[in-house]
């Protein structure tokens, strides 16, 4: 093939626009200011100096890549010309910032804003600026040139270290909660008391400081990380699990689950009260991806209404139990039933008129469908049914026995529960005769219809359980607010799912835990980035979309589809079957 | 004969054809209902009229974005409603400072048409990026995947734009010229609703003249009929298809301007409400057809604004207008269920439907 010669400079050049376009947007769209008073390693260096700073570090570092093969000193130099323009743009904004007011247009290009990028030294510090930025550039483009295995090494370090500085809040509560929870122990069980005392007091006194690591652990952390990444990209790959476990294998694979099981039920005693509402809020999250998984990951059916179903389970549970309107005064378990099948036959009632259409189209009429339910649940035609504005209060909340679940920590295992039982569900269907027909419509409608897959009903099938599983999850929201309003009923809960699915691993079910928890805890964990949660979501997709659409842990078959043409097809395997482009 | 009659018609058929002759049923006793209670005079009915052509023409410069890039690529840009907010949320910091300046009540046309041009470089230059950077890789991928893609593409410029211009509302100044209205027999037609139509039709003519009369335009053509071929023709069909977003994306802007003399507040979720309904319109009038998207979007404009009291007052639905967006999106279910093809739009193969 013929390939274009690239003029390294030229490609430098740009690179360094690139990222400093990219270092102004995060700018003036006030992130660098947000997380500004959030240290990564305290003393040294805060959140908000990364962002502006990592653009030019990656830019470099791709230019390297692009640019490959070079002497050493031209990639060197190349890296540095990236960062010099990177922080020569932000310079330039910060300069601009000076003549014209340009708060008047852009709320966040505040003197504070001005402040952080010139390190605190008014204009001297643009100088400062400078010199960061190309260090930022040449660094990123020296990593290129080590070996593969220490430049992995090194990346995989540093990633572990901003990732363990951000999070440094929510260890040390969760640790200052453990030495609580040790004041309650029995005497016999004093030695651990004290093994936990002393850990937390050496977590948050030796590694972290107030805000951040502590710079000394920083670098014991960074090398520690680095030697074990090193260690283990050094070593053969497992094998791939062909042929019928052997019993040890068995073995290890149940212990296996149950101790993520064991794990699962004990999180909210580990966590602490505080996460059991974050916890709350993943499970129900993952109990709507799980639903969306089938419809979308397994079917193929992208369906962009989703929180239609969520929301009729949500109301079908608020009308048959909430005292307030006294139409049927239900308890929770009574109506769980009605509200379930209710959403199944709002599945099966979109479902019918929908069977025809695909992808583009599909979406946009399952979009329609959502905001019409919305609309209607607000309406003041439907008050005297629906609440309006209002909502409705006073929803029945579930008990066992005498017991009335209504703690954030009771619901958490209601929520366990439930996803345990969708879970079990959606994993046996996936290998089922009805989960190979979703797979096979989801590759090809026509050739699936001509192998004799009725299409009406596995489409159905799929459209009735995503909404089954939704519902569910809208039922218990109902109860644990003891209350549905039509305003947390809107576009942005479809949007939450979907990216989930996707950033998980569309098709994946291990992939719908893996999105719940990065996308939906972590917002509520840094409450910097709650404000920049759509923004966040909206590039991952097209993030992922671009690099890697079969997601952070993929189905193994889309995997094999989405990348057949780079020959990832491990050699002995037999070819994937099902492989022609959809649509 | 009979007997094949009744093998093709299957229960999906009859279900959906009961959904449909149903919320006939609704609208045609409706409407006779609210006619013979007579609690609207006629110079409501002219007035709701006004107010849906002009509303009509803003969702058709904007249905533009959505038929010529489906037209060419065969993939809805679900990020054009965010192209079409880039806009005016961008032009009403010029917009006022002009206004404050006094210079817009001194020079109301050079101001209008500087707000204008500002209004359509930001949202044409955000659909060409977003071309650039977001679908070009993505030309050949599986159908969901640039689906996904600018639906992400759509939220990550919402907040963008939140993050740099605030979440509040922005109220636009309107030139005093155009504030007031005119009475023509006993009817009155607000000066800015005149504007919208007369803007708006001029856009779309200037429109239709490009992609109907000019080389580009018969480029643009020739891709969306076929892109290998095209290609072979010596037409450079990148090129194309980024002028085609560039066009979208000026309609998009001027639609915005119109937009904002209309419902004369801006903010970042402004496009999407607007962006659907022009997706409807596109698809009412046949997507990929410039005429069908001007006939779809004049069609639903009038049914948004009258239908709302004609068809639901007379069966005593409190605050009918409540529910207009509800109407919109039900007649776009069912367009799409009945009429995938549109008003106007040449019968596709059902793959591409």
């Amino acid at each position: 093939m013929h390939t274009k010669s690239i003029s390294p400079w030229k490609e430098a050049v740009q690179a360094g626009l690139i990222a400093g376009a990219i270092a102004v947007l995060l700018n003036l769209v006030g992130m660098t200011t947000a997380f500004s008073g959030r240290y990564i390693v305290s003393g040294w260096f805060t959140m908000g100096q990364v962002l502006f700073l990592v653009p030019m570090f990656i830019l470099a570092y791709t230019t390297a890549r692009k640019i490959a093969p070079q002497p050493a000193m031209h990639t060197a130099l190349a890296g540095l010309v990236c960062g010099v323009i990177g922080s020569a743009v932000q310079a330039g904004l910060v300069l601009l910032g000076q003549v014209v007011n340009l708060r008047a247009m852009f709320i966040n290009a505040s003197p504070q804003l001005f402040e952080i990028l010139t390190f605190g030294r008014d204009l001297p510090g643009l100088l400062l600026l400078l010199l960061a930025g190309s260090i930022m550039g040449v660094v990123g483009a020296v990593i290129f040139l080590l070996p593969e295995r220490l430049a992995k090494s090194v990346l995989q370090a540093l990633l572990w270290i901003l990732l363990l500085g951000l999070l440094r809040d929510l260890v040390s509560t969760v640790t200052a909660q453990w030495v609580i929870k040790t004041k309650a122990f029995p005497d016999w069980l004093g030695w651990a008391g004290v093994l936990i005392t002393s850990l937390s007091t050496f977590i948050n006194k030796t590694i972290y400081s107030a805000s951040g690591l502590k710079p000394l652990s920083a670098i014991v952390l960074f090398l520690l990380v680095g030697a074990w990444a090193y260690w283990r990209y050094g070593r053969p790959k497992r094998a791939r699990i062909t042929g019928p476990l052997t019993r040890r294998q068995q073995t290890q694979r149940v212990l296996g689950l149950g101790g993520i099981a064991l794990l699962f039920i004990l999180l909210p005693s580990i966590l602490g009260i505080f996460f059991a509402e974050i916890l709350d809020n993943v499970g129900l999250y993952i109990l709507m991806g799980l639903g969306l998984n089938i419809v979308v990951g397994f079917a193929g059916l992208l369906d962009l209404g989703y929180v239609a179903f969520y929301a009729i389970g949500a109301y079908a549970m608020g009308v048959l139990t909430s005292p307030e309107l006294g139409f049927f005064n239900l308890t929770f378990w009574e109506a769980l039933p009605f509200a379930l099948l209710a959403t199944v036959i709002a599945g099966v009632i979109l479902g019918l008129p929908i069977l025809k259409m695909r992808g583009d189209y599909l979406a946009i009429v399952t979009l329609g469908f959502g905001e019409i339910v919305r609309l209607l649940a607000l309406s003041d035609w439907l008050r005297p049914w629906l609440g309006g504005t209002q909502g409705i209060q006073r929803i029945g909340q579930p008990t066992i026995g005498s017991i009335i679940l209504d703690s954030q920590q009771d619901l958490y295992y209601l929520f366990l529960a439930a996803i345990g039982i969708v879970a079990f569900i959606a994993w046996r269907l996936k290998d089922s005769r009805i989960g190979r027909a979703w797979m096979a419509i989801r590759e090809d409608e026509d050739v699936a219809m001509a192998m004799g897959i009725n299409h009406v009903a596995t489409k159905l099938l799929a459209f009735a359980t995503g909404a089954l599983f939704s519902g569910l999850a809208g039922t218990i929201f109902a109860a644990k607010l003891h209350s549905v309003y039509p305003h947390s009923m809107n576009f942005l809960v479809s949007i939450n799912v979907l990216s989930l699915i996707i950033i998980g691993g569309m098709g994946s079910i291990p992939g719908v835990f893996v999105g719940a928890f990065v996308l939906i805890a972590a917002p509520d964990l840094l409450r910097e980035f709650a404000e920049y949660r759509y923004l966040a979501y909206g590039a991952l997709l097209v993030a992922m979309m671009l690099t890697r659409p079969e997601g952070l842990w993929p189905e193994e078959r889309r995997r094999l589809e989405l990348h057949e043409e780079e020959g990832e097809v491990p050699l002995g395997e037999p070819p994937p079957v099902l492989n022609t482009p959809g649509g | 004969m009979l007997r094949t009659w009744r093998q093709r018609i299957t229960l999906t058929d009859i279900v959906v054809w009961a959904i449909g002759v149903a919320i006939g049923a609704v609208i045609i006793i409706g409407t006779i209902a609210t006619l013979r209670s007579g609690k609207y005079s006629a110079n409501t009915w002219l007035d709701l009229t006004v107010k849906g052509l002009a509303l009509g023409g803003v969702y058709a410069l904007i249905a533009m974005g959505y038929t010529l890039v489906y037209g060419i690529l065969r993939m809805i840009n679900f990020a054009h409603s965010e192209v079409f907010m880039s806009g005016p949320f961008t032009a009403v910091f010029l917009a006022n400072a002009l206004s404050r300046s006094g210079f817009m009540d001194r020079q109301p046309l050079i101001g209008m048409l500087l707000v204008l041009a500002l209004s359509i470089a930001v949202s044409m230059t955000i659909a060409v990026l977003l071309e650039r950077i977001a679908y070009r890789p993505l030309r050949h991928a599986p159908r969901l995947v640039p689906l996904i893609t600018a639906i992400g593409a759509s939220f990550f410029l919402q907040y963008v734009f939140r993050g740099l211009y605030g979440s509040g509302f922005q109220a636009y100044a309107i030139p005093k010229v155009l504030q007031g209205s005119i009475t023509i027999g006993g009817l009155r037609i607000f000066n800015t609703q005149i504007a919208v139509i007369l803007g708006a039709l001029g856009m779309m003519f200037a429109l239709y003249a490009i992609v109907q009369w000019t080389k580009t335009g018969k480029a643009m053509r020739a891709v969306s009929e076929d892109k290998e071929a095209a290609a072979l023709m010596g037409i450079d069909v990148d090129r194309i298809i980024s002028l085609t977003f560039a066009l979208g994306g000026i309609s998009a802007g001027a639609a915005g301007i119109l937009y904002a003399l209309l419902f004369p507040v801006v903010n970042f979720i402004m496009g999407f409400i607007p962006g659907l309904k022009a997706f409807t319109a596109a698809v009412l009038g046949g997507i990929g057809n410039v005429p069908g998207a001007f006939l779809g979007a004049m069609i639903l404009g009038l049914i948004e604004s009258i239908g709302p009291n004609l068809f639901l007052d007379g069966l005593g639905v409190p605050t009918p207008s409540q529910l207009k967006d509800a109407i919109a999106f039900t007649i776009l279910v069912f367009i799409l269920i009945f009429r995938p093809t549109g008003i106007l739009g040449e019968r596709m193969a059902q793959s591409k439907a």
